[in-house]
Formats: structure tokens, C-alpha cells, sequence
């Protein structure tokens, strides 16, 4: 397959779970500087699309290039290196320890074993961690346990975590899933701040969240693009109506 | 030096902790107890390298292994080897149809050393291979495992397995292994008597030693940022991983050190008592080592340590008066403290000294002690 310019180039991505295809023979392009959103039904193959970038789940066809890199023989560490973050759907952080340590485990150094062992705690990393608590509003409660964080600073947790890695791709299975309205407002605000300099692919039902951060939508449907384009574009098409949005 | 002793210690208060255990094991038993009890002892700090193994592995990785045995007794068969075949010096042994080899190989019509029993004619190869043999049996166990990712209850399962498969080998090969009644009748070291009143002396100050520098090691470990992967690891290994870490290299490599400083306390075990069987290998000890760090407390080195003399004089004591109760005694033991208990001895201690300050009043004092010490020590202790 050729080079492209753009930062990921999925093409003809399939997965098959015994013979049903959760993903079906996807094409999909991400710009740089792009904040992408895949909406779409339950069963739709969007969590799935995400585990297939970042390798949790192995393709049965396809490709999926970051930077003209191909992922699909890539494990999931060695994707993460490349510059790939991802944040599950539920938040997925330390409960034990607090929200410093849980930003400086992922400080992108010292990620091998005798690296970890001999990892000096340097002034660039609590640089590095102010500035990214700050970011995700969490500058507060560093010191803190983070199984005592609400569960939207919990998911904020888990960006600046990412955030830590400063990927040129970060991924958002639904960020704002259980947030209150005003911590959605803010979250939609962190996200149009974040992917300044990096492509953001987000997973979302929230449409009204969806409208504030949407550079571009992606609608799947079984598996497949059932449309694609600016949001007012996607929320005027027919089929999407028929089986997402309703009338 | 600062941050370096910082991290051996673990600030202040696991200073004084290390200095109050360190004050017992070398002077305040030693004074106290008799060579007889003093010599339990020493077997049951050879029972804590493995306690403090388990902590790692264990309390900080999420790792449970029921196989720790092995590695002790690995570590002690290598050093029972060693003594053995120089125990087995042509004169002592002319009785034997084949004089100069051990006993029990005579007794099995053997009329060689076996190749494997080779390298331990020499000690600093002994001593090398202590470490070395249990290691390389972990890092194989650890790598067909980790890698697939075979973890939790499957691994506790696994490595039972191969502990028992290990004692069953032990005995069944009689004649390299000493069988069922282990390698026995060790009387020397390079000449020196291990069985007189010094050599007991210097041995149990040489474990006790060893003990302290295992659990300095295993401070470095868990204070570094190795250290708190394994808790990032044990919370939440999905995370660790798509955060950029090979978490199986982690795991493989905390395995190989827990195994090691099981390693030690097995060969500290068989030079203190003289003797080495497959009753240290299989499961029942295995599973009794995780009960004593479970009562001394999984997160805590020095807790582990006195949770396994703790144990073990309770052992004596109880199974001397009644000892058919002990078995029943020891799993209501294990019952309870993972029931009401789950932080162990040092779970419960943490809870009151926070409650009166003890922490703040030892290290008010301790901060006393160091002023006291002369400047020009270079705050050495």
C-alpha cells in the first residue's frame, strides 16, 4: 500500500469473530491537527476500531498505517511508543496511588526494566507533571489517592496520563460518559485545547458534546462507514437518521 | 547520598523500622537465647528471605506464586551438593564399594559422579550457581508464562504444579538426588567445621547479615520507579501496558529476583542446619511461606520478617504441646488475617501508630540519635 500524508490511514480493516465481522472492510483517513469523532449504534464496531489501532485486538485483514508505520504486526507497547495514547471507556487509572504517581508512571522514561530500576526523578518530570495537572484540573489534588477522585476527574486523570506520553495520536473511547453537564463543558474544552498539536480520535453518543468538539464525523454501522463529513452534513443524511438518530 | 540512602531505607521511619529489626537479630537475641534456640532462629530467617520474596512478587506485584519452595530449596541443594561431596572424601567414605562419592550414590549402585554434580567440587562455583540455578528455573517459568500471559490464579496454580513436579523428581531420583531423605551428613566447608558452637555463631550473623541486604535490595527495588509499576501493574495491568510497557519483561524480571533471595535463604538454610530434603521443595512449604508473609503483612519487608519468626516459634511452641492441632491452628491463622487482617501484622500496626504517632515519636528520636553520631562518621551508622 502507498505512503499517504496523513497521520492514520486505515484501509480495508476487517476483523472477524468467528465469521461475524465487527468490523467490516473499514477505509478510514485521520488529518494532522484533525479531531475526529466515530459515533454510531450500540454493536457498531467503534470500541472495536479503537482495540484494532492500538492492538488489543489483531486484524484478520487490512492496514492500518500511523505515519506510513504499519500497526497491524506491532505489539501494544511498541504502538504506544510510536506515539499512539489510548483511554478506555471506563477509567482506567491507579487506584492506589496518587494522582502525582499516576501521572509519573506515565512519564514516557525509563520504560524498560533496568531504565525503571535506574530512573532518576528529575526536574523535567515534575515540570512535566504540574504543567499536565494544571491541564486536566487536577493541580489541586496531586497529592491524593486517586480511588477518592469523582469519576470525572477520574476519566480527566486518564487524558493527562496520555497526555504525559504526548502522543501524536490520542484516542478517547467516551470521554464524558457519566460527566455532569458542567464537567462535560469543560472536558469539550480540554479536547479543542489538546488537539492543537496532535490528531484526536473520539468515540462519543453524546450529540451535543459531539457538536462542540466534531471536526469531522464518522458514522459506522455494523461494521461499515455509513456516512462521513461535518457534522451538520452527517445530522441532514438519511440513512443516519434511520439508524442512529432517529427522526 | 542522600537520595541513595533514602531509597535503601525508605525515609526515616523505615530506617528506624530496619534499625530496630537489625538491634534484635544481632544483638538482642544473640544475648538472649541459647545456641539451641538461637539456632531456630536462624532457620526461620531463612524462611523470611523467602517472606520478603513473596512481599515483592506478592504484596507489590499482584504475583502470587504457591512454587517459592522450589527456589529454596534449589538454592539449598546446590550449597548441600557442594558440602556433600566434600563430606565424601575417599578415607570417610572407604567402606563404600565406591569410596570417594556420596553415600547415598553408592547405596544406588552409582559408581561415578554424575556430570551435573561436577561444578560443585569447586565453591565459588557453588556459590555462583546458588544464585544462578534457581534464577534461570524462574526466568523459564516466567517467560513461557508472562509472555502468554498466563497470570492470577493460573500462575498460583502453575507454579504449584512445578513445585510438586520438582519434590516428586527429588525423590524419585534417588540416586543423584539423595531421594526422599534429602542430602545429609554435611560436615565441612573448605575444612571448616559448620557443625561446631562459632560456626553456628558466624553463620547465624552471616544470615542475619544477608537478610538485611536482601531487604535493602528489595527497598531499592520498590522505591524506584520499578517499584511502583508493580503497584501500577498489580491495579491495573491493561494501563501499564497500553501505557507504553512490555509489563511481561517487568513480571519475568521481579520473578527472577524474588527467586533469588529465596535462593538465599535456602542455601543459608542448608549450611545453618546441615541438611537439605524435598520436604523444603514442594507445596506444603511453599503455601506455609505465603501464610507467613500474609500474617506478618504482604506490603511490608520488615512486617513479613517478624510475621515469619512470629509463625514459626507459634509452630514450636503449639506443636510440641498439641501437635495435631497445629495444621488446624495454622489454616484459621491464614483464614483470619486475610478475613479481618488483609495488611497482616504491619496492616495493624500501621493503623495504631497512626492512631498514637509512633511514626513522628521514632523518628523524633531517631532524628536525636543522628545528631548524637560524630559529624565527621559521615552520618554512617
Amino acid at each position: 500500500m502507498s505512503n499517504t500524508d496523513f497521520v492514520l490511514a486505515i484501509e480495508d480493516l476487517t476483523v472477524s469473530f468467528d465469521g461475524f465481522k465487527a468490523v467490516d472492510a473499514l477505509s478510514m483517513y485521520i488529518d494532522n491537527n484533525e479531531l475526529r469523532v466515530v459515533i454510531g449504534p450500540n454493536g457498531a464496531g467503534k470500541t472495536t476500531v479503537l482495540d484494532l489501532i492500538c492492538g488489543k485486538t489483531k486484524s484478520t485483514s487490512g492496514s492500518i498505517k500511523f505515519k506510513n508505520k504499519e500497526l497491524t504486526k506491532l505489539s501494544e507497547h511498541e504502538i504506544v511508543r510510536a506515539g499512539v495514547g489510548r483511554k478506555f471507556q471506563t477509567p482506567s487509572i491507579y487506584e492506589n496511588l496518587t494522582v502525582y504517581q499516576n501521572l509519573e508512571v506515565s512519564y514516557p522514561v525509563g520504560r524498560t526494566v533496568w531504565g525503571s530500576l535506574t530512573f532518576k526523578r528529575t526536574a523535567a518530570l515534575s515540570e512535566q507533571v504540574r504543567k499536565i495537572a494544571a491541564e486536566v484540573l487536577l493541580t489541586e489534588f496531586l497529592q491524593m489517592e486517586a480511588a477518592l477522585l469523582s469519576h470525572g476527574q477520574k476519566q480527566w486523570l486518564e487524558i493527562g496520563m496520555l497526555l504525559m506520553q504526548d502522543p501524536e495520536l490520542l484516542m478517547l473511547d467516551e470521554p464524558v460518559a457519566g460527566m455532569s453537564a458542567k464537567e462535560r463543558d469543560q472536558t469539550a474544552e480540554l479536547l479543542n485545547r489538546i488537539c492543537k498539536n496532535r490528531s484526536v480520535l473520539v468515540i462519543e453518543h453524546d450529540m451535543e458534546f459531539v457538536k462542540k468538539i466534531a471536526h469531522k464525523v464518522t458514522v459506522l454501522h455494523q461494521g461499515k462507514i455509513l456516512a462521513e463529513g461535518s457534522m451538520d452534513k452527517v445530522q441532514l443524511d438519511e440513512k443516519v437518521i434511520e439508524v442512529y438518530l432517529g427522526h | 547520598m542522600n537520595v541513595l540512602s533514602e531509597k535503601l531505607l525508605g525515609g526515616k521511619q523505615g530506617a528506624v523500622g530496619l534499625a530496630i529489626l537489625a538491634l534484635l537479630l544481632f544483638v538482642v537475641f544473640p544475648l538472649w537465647l541459647d545456641l539451641f534456640r538461637l539456632g531456630l532462629l536462624g532457620k526461620y530467617v531463612t524462611y523470611a528471605f523467602v517472606a520478603i520474596s513473596l512481599v515483592l512478587l506478592w504484596g507489590n506485584g499482584g504475583i502470587l506464586s504457591l512454587g517459592q519452595g522450589m527456589f529454596f530449596g534449589l538454592g539449598g541443594y546446590c550449597m548441600a551438593m557442594f558440602l556433600k561431596l566434600e563430606a565424601s572424601d575417599p578415607v570417610s567414605t572407604k567402606i563404600q564399594s565406591t569410596p570417594g562419592i556420596p553415600d547415598f550414590m553408592d547405596w544406588n549402585q552409582l559408581t561415578a559422579i554424575p556430570f551435573f554434580w561436577q561444578p560443585f567440587k569447586s565453591l565459588p562455583l557453588t556459590l555462583l550457581l546458588v544464585l544462578l540455578v534457581p534464577t534461570t528455573l524462574a526466568f523459564i517459568i516466567g517467560f513461557a508464562m508472562f509472555k502468554r500471559r498466563v497470570g492470577g490464579v493460573y500462575f498460583a496454580i502453575i507454579t504449584q504444579a512445578i513445585a510438586l513436579i520438582l519434590s516428586i523428581l527429588i525423590v524419585g531420583q534417588q540416586g543423584y538426588t539423595g531421594g526422599v531423605n534429602g542430602i545429609t551428613d554435611l560436615k565441612t566447608m573448605l575444612g571448616w567445621d559448620i557443625r561446631t558452637d562459632s560456626a553456628k555463631y558466624i553463620l547465624y550473623f552471616t544470615n542475619a547479615g544477608l537478610l538485611i541486604g536482601c531487604m535493602l535490595l528489595a527497598r531499592y527495588i520498590l522505591t524506584s520507579k520499578f517499584g511502583m509499576l508493580l503497584l501500577a501493574m498489580r491495579d491495573k495491568e491493561e494501563r501499564v501496558r497500553f501505557s507504553g510497557y512490555d509489563v511481561s519483561n517487568f513480571k519475568i524480571f521481579i520473578f527472577c529476583v524474588a527467586a533469588m533471595i529465596s535462593a538465599i535463604g535456602g542455601a543459608m538454610f542448608t549450611l545453618q542446619i546441615g541438611f537439605m530434603s524435598p520436604s523444603f521443595v514442594g507445596i506444603v512449604p511453599s503455601i506455609e511461606m505465603v501464610i507467613f508473609a500474609a500474617v506478618g503483612g504482604r506490603m511490608s519487608l520488615i512486617g513479613a520478617v517478624y510475621g515469619t519468626l512470629l509463625v514459626n516459634f507459634g509452630k514450636t511452641m503449639f506443636s510440641e504441646t498439641y501437635p495435631e492441632l497445629w495444621l488446624f491452628l495454622m489454616g484459621g491463622l491464614f483464614i483470619a488475617v486475610v478475613m479481618f487482617f488483609p495488611d497482616g501484622l504491619a496492616g495493624v500496626y500501621q493503623k495504631y501508630a497512626d492512631k498514637f504517632n509512633l511514626g513522628g515519636l521514632a523518628a523524633k528520636y531517631f532524628s536525636k540519635f543522628t545528631q548524637w553520631v560524630p559529624k565527621n562518621s559521615g552520618g554512617k551508622l
